[in-house]
């Protein structure tokens, strides 16, 4: 994938993306580098559980590992921005923002663009594919997701 | 014995209730503007309303002796009470989370008056948000711990955004129209036309304005989402038996709630019940505490950040079903005088003054009072509903 900005869904005027101060998610970040997924499942209980916490909320167990799951998953809820916040991403407007529940993830979702047109017709239900957006510089990859044709 | 016990439990826990033993005895607002337009700061705006609460009540300020708020309120209590110069601070409480934090301040300042902590309690809420911070402006400004990481670098920064997230899923599920959303906005702006104090005063807002204005976050337009404002709003609390004594008719708290329904982290796309309001157990505890049904509700203060959190909180209230949204969110049946359920008779954060939903409160007990001015007729049973997809949130029944 090119590094240019032009490859981006949104400029580079966000915070950088990655792990919470605290670490809880580290794992999940390391993998979307590597253009995987990764869940949180306990080890003790077998629960599967997002965002990432310190401990299961099921058994309460800490140990926990990591599952990976398929880049498939159906579009849960969307929205359409018009109104730029923080106002540097003014000229991105409108651009859209899809919720998505992961395939094989016991109905886990996920926050993506859906990249394509910003004034395609979204549905929920419809099918998805991610697509991994590295951004090299700032040693990060989001996980972006488009229409399965 | 064991038996005996039970039963003195169970009697035990029915009077460890707050129901009717407190009351809001006096209402107090700063002048409300628009965001900038305060000539005085926050700080100011917050004594304002204090002071006015108390003359209101026919107190004087130095009888307060505790402070109440919510959302991470700046007028922190040693401040005010130097500044008010109180001679005794009794009782301080901060209510968590924003505008889901309205009743849950005016529930600590009951139990607070109820347990004899403190005998006058001035719940506040003050907003200068030319000032301070703009709520408005989402989170990027100031880091992205934890759950921001999976929203913000998607640039779903904002509560109108993630609001709307939830919103749209809803709407989908119960074949919710536009045009419910355009009615909770169309009640608050009809109201303000009755209300001096509504920054909206004289801005009526019509069907074709509101279609024809711009999205902020399909699906809501710019009067779907609230001003941004400075202001603030103030009631005293006391005792039933204080309350008795005093100058206004006593607003009794009837009931009031506060949490959220099974693993609802705000910000969190995981939520279980993501298509929810976060009120389905609040609401029952709610009604359950006051010993009323959804019918004998008067009127309505529901805060409306954002008009489709309002539409689905008054289906979580049981106003209606969640599938007959369309039919009994019209302007006809949310509207002072003829209306079914009159929804924000002050004009709401939508019209009158975004302090952060505070000022419901002071319309909630002025319904009670009889000197709101879209006074309904023989009101009895208020309910005021603070933030709604907020976690933790919290609502209230006032009766007279
Ligand atoms: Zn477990």
């Amino acid at each position: 994938m090119a590094t240019s900005e032009s490859a981006y869904y949104l400029p580079e005027v966000l915070p950088p993306a990655g792990p919470a101060p605290d670490g809880r998610d580290k794992e999940f970040w390391e993998a979307l580098n590597r253009h995987k997924i990764v869940v949180q499942r306990c080890n003790a209980c077998g629960n599967l559980q997002m965002e990432p916490e310190w401990l299961c909320h099921k058994c309460y167990s800490f140990d926990r590992g990591w599952q990976e799951v398929p880049g498939k998953g159906r579009i849960y809820s969307w929205v359409r921005i018009w109104h730029p916040i923080p106002p540097a991403l003014k000229d991105s407007c409108p651009f859209l923002v899809v919720l998505v529940e992961l395939a094989d993830a016991n109905g886990l979702r996920i926050v993506g663009n859906l990249l394509g047109d910003p004034n395609q017709e979204v549905q929920i239900g419809t099918p998805v594919e991610a697509v991994f957006e590295d951004h090299k510089q700032r040693n990060y990859t989001l996980l972006q997701w488009r229409q399965v044709k | 014995m064991a038996i005996a016990t039970g039963i003195e439990t169970e009697s035990a826990m029915e009077k460890n209730t707050i129901k009717d033993k407190a009351a809001i005895v006096g209402v107090g607002e700063s002048k409300y503007y628009k965001r900038g337009g305060s000539p005085i700061s926050e700080f100011g705006l917050a004594c304002q309303a204090i002071i006015n609460a108390a003359q209101d009540a026919g107190l004087k300020v130095t009888d307060i002796d505790g402070l109440c708020s919510f959302a991470m309120e700046q007028s922190e209590p040693s401040r005010l009470a130097g500044a008010l110069g109180l001679p005794e601070l009794n009782y301080c409480a901060m209510a968590w989370t924003g505008g889901g934090g309205v009743a849950a301040a005016v529930a600590n300042a009951a139990a607070a008056v109820a347990c004899g902590y403190a005998k006058y309690v001035a719940v506040f809420r003050a907003l200068a948000q030319g000032q301070t911070f703009r709520f408005g402006q989402g989170t990027t400004g100031y880091g992205m711990a934890g759950l921001m990481g999976f929203t913000v670098p998607y640039g779903l920064t904002t509560p109108a955004q993630k609001i709307a997230m939830r919103v749209r899923r809803y709407m989908h599920e119960h074949n919710v129209t536009q045009d419910a959303l355009a009615a909770v906005a169309m009640a608050s702006y009809h109201h303000a036309q009755f209300n001096p104090r509504a920054v909206m005063y004289g801005r009526p807002l019509t069907r074709e304005a509101y279609d024809q204005s711009r999205w902020i976050v399909e699906p809501f337009h710019l009067y779907d989402c609230c001003m941004e404002n400075d202001g603030a709003a103030a009631v005293i609390v006391t005792t039933a038996e204080r309350a008795r004594d005093l100058k206004q008719k006593p607003a009794y708290i009837m009931a009031a709630a506060q949490g959220s329904d099974y693993r609802d982290i705000h910000d969190s796309g995981n939520v279980p019940d993501f298509s929810s309001a976060n009120y389905k157990h609040l609401a029952r505890h709610l009604y359950e505490m006051a010993g009323i049904e959804p019918k004998d509700v008067d009127v309505v203060q529901s805060y409306d950040h954002f008009s489709g959190g309002v539409v689905i909180t008054l289906a979580e209230h049981g106003f209606c079903h969640p599938d007959e949204l369309n039919q009994f969110c019209t302007l006809e049946n949310l509207t002072w005088p003829n209306g079914k359920l009159p929804l924000n008779t002050a004009g709401g954060n939508l019209a009158e003054c975004y302090v952060i939903g505070m000022q419901l409160v002071n319309e909630a007990a002025r319904q009670i009072r009889g000197d709101s001015t879209c006074q309904v007729k023989d009101a009895e049973i208020s309910m005021m509903i603070s933030g709604s997809v907020t976690t933790p949130t919290s609502n209230l029944i006032l009766h007279g």
